[in-house]
């Protein structure tokens, strides 16, 4: 039996492969999750009454219901839409529907932080609404949400684990498959938990350093 | 039918690990706390990076560390016992930061005055700052609540029988297998929305007293 240490040289490679795929998958799910979390912060406070329950209802459904429950319901549930996706596709679209969800939320918070007086100064300049969204609410609201949407990237990362549930092969998965065969499940898991603290404790640090500079700021 | 059945009687099970962990978690939280505001900096040092360990690690592979990990120290725990072991990790941490929150929301006067009192460490702490922290900690120990309601799910992972096991024995079988996740989705949402809604209450009834 070799010691754990060359246990983990051995297995490195493939845990680093599956960590590889649990950054895409946090990538991805930020980078079609914010943009649809900023229409629904939008939606959440626009007037058509339709348009504001559509979203109040997916802001609550996204939020409301485990993310591993919505990983099932699209692992299951496309295929009874006769579209049977790799899994990875479906963990992508369960992940950035919980993204969209929480991100919204957040967005939400920091637009209703913008001061109603450069609202109203833009207004009184002329300003078309989709202007005064675009130059005077969105930055300044998204400054406020930073710290929040940070916080919240370090949280999908390390909800891309529950998409081993749906076979996607990301670190989680590696490590559960090398438990299998070799039985020495401490160890391994161990790695993966190294693994995946190695990115989340240094992005968390960046996070509250980011959050003291902007409250420092106002 | 027979998956609905099988899903409310799983709903105990849900209850069971996210209150076991959450009890977990607030004893585990009250040592990190104080070794966090600690003036000895090697320990205070070290609470923070066990609190960063706790929450840097995917509660999934908690789970699945202590249940299948364990074994290789001699270490055997039931599925129940080792998700709630598990999420009470990583619960304490957060509540332990949620703590430190409240503790620093109690005004410096409050220690200054009991000290000028002549009132002693214990008596000061139960009896001063924890009714006054608890007060301000309210709203952040409910939506911790109900993150973890949320959390417990993972449970599941491990053959802890509750709602998402439930759900995923059935879908397993069953061509309309997919429904029973609805429910599920929907008795969590029956949950977590009203405990939501009274947690913001709380936090805006507070914000107007302090105005």
């Amino acid at each position: 039996m070799t010691t754990t240490f060359q246990f983990w040289a051995e297995n490195f490679p493939q845990m680093l492969a599956g960590l590889g795929v649990s950054v895409q998958l946090t990538l991805l799910s930020l980078l079609l999750g914010l943009p649809l979390g900023l229409l629904l912060a939008l939606g959440v406070t626009a007037p058509p009454r339709p348009l504001r329950w559509l979203s109040i209802g997916l802001v609550e459904t996204g939020r409301g219901a485990p993310a591993l429950v919505i990983l099932y319901v699209v692992y299951f549930g496309l295929p009874i839409l006769h579209w049977t996706p790799e899994a990875l596709v479906s963990a992508v679209i369960g992940l950035t529907f919980t993204t969209a969800a929480y991100t919204g939320e957040y967005i939400r918070g920091g637009l209703k932080a913008v001061s109603p007086g450069s609202i109203e100064a833009a207004h009184a300049l002329a300003m078309p609404t989709t202007d005064v969204l675009r130059f005077i609410v969105i930055p300044q609201g998204m400054r406020v949400a930073l710290p929040s949407l940070m916080g919240f990237a370090v949280q999908i990362f390390q909800a891309t684990s529950l998409t081993y549930s749906i076979t996607v092969s990301e670190l989680t998965a590696q490590a559960y498959g090398i438990s299998s065969m070799t039985f020495r499940s401490l160890e391994i898991f161990g790695l993966a938990g190294l693994m995946y603290a190695a990115i989340t404790v240094p992005s968390s640090w960046l996070t509250s350093r980011v959050e003291r500079r902007l409250s420092l700021r106002h | 039918m027979q998956g609905l059945n099988a899903i409310l009687l799983a709903i105990p099970y849900t209850f069971l690990v996210t209150a076991g962990a959450f009890a977990l978690g607030f004893v585990l939280a009250i040592p990190l706390v104080f070794a966090r505001r600690t003036r000895i900096t090697p320990i205070r040092v070290t609470a923070q990076f066990v609190i960063d360990l706790a929450r840097g690690i995917p509660p999934i592979v908690w789970l699945l560390f202590i249940f299948f990990g364990l074994p290789a120290m001699h270490v055997l725990l039931d599925p129940l016992t080792a998700a709630i072991i598990g999420l009470g990790i990583v619960s304490s941490a957060y509540l332990a930061e949620i703590f430190r929150g409240g503790l620093l929301a109690v005004h410096r006067g409050q220690f200054e005055a009991s000290a000028a009192l002549g009132l002693g460490g214990w008596t000061t702490f139960t009896r001063i700052i924890s009714p006054q922290a608890l007060q301000s900690m309210l709203p952040g120990l409910t939506t911790y609540f109900i993150g973890l309601l949320k959390d417990s799910s993972i449970a599941s992972v491990i053959g802890v029988t509750e709602m998402v096991y439930a759900a995923t024995s059935y879908a397993r079988i069953s061509p309309d297998g997919i429904y029973m996740f609805f429910v599920a989705a929907a008795v969590y949402i029956a949950i977590s929305v009203p405990l939501g809604l009274a947690a913001r209450g709380m936090e805006n009834r507070m914000n107007r007293a302090a105005a």
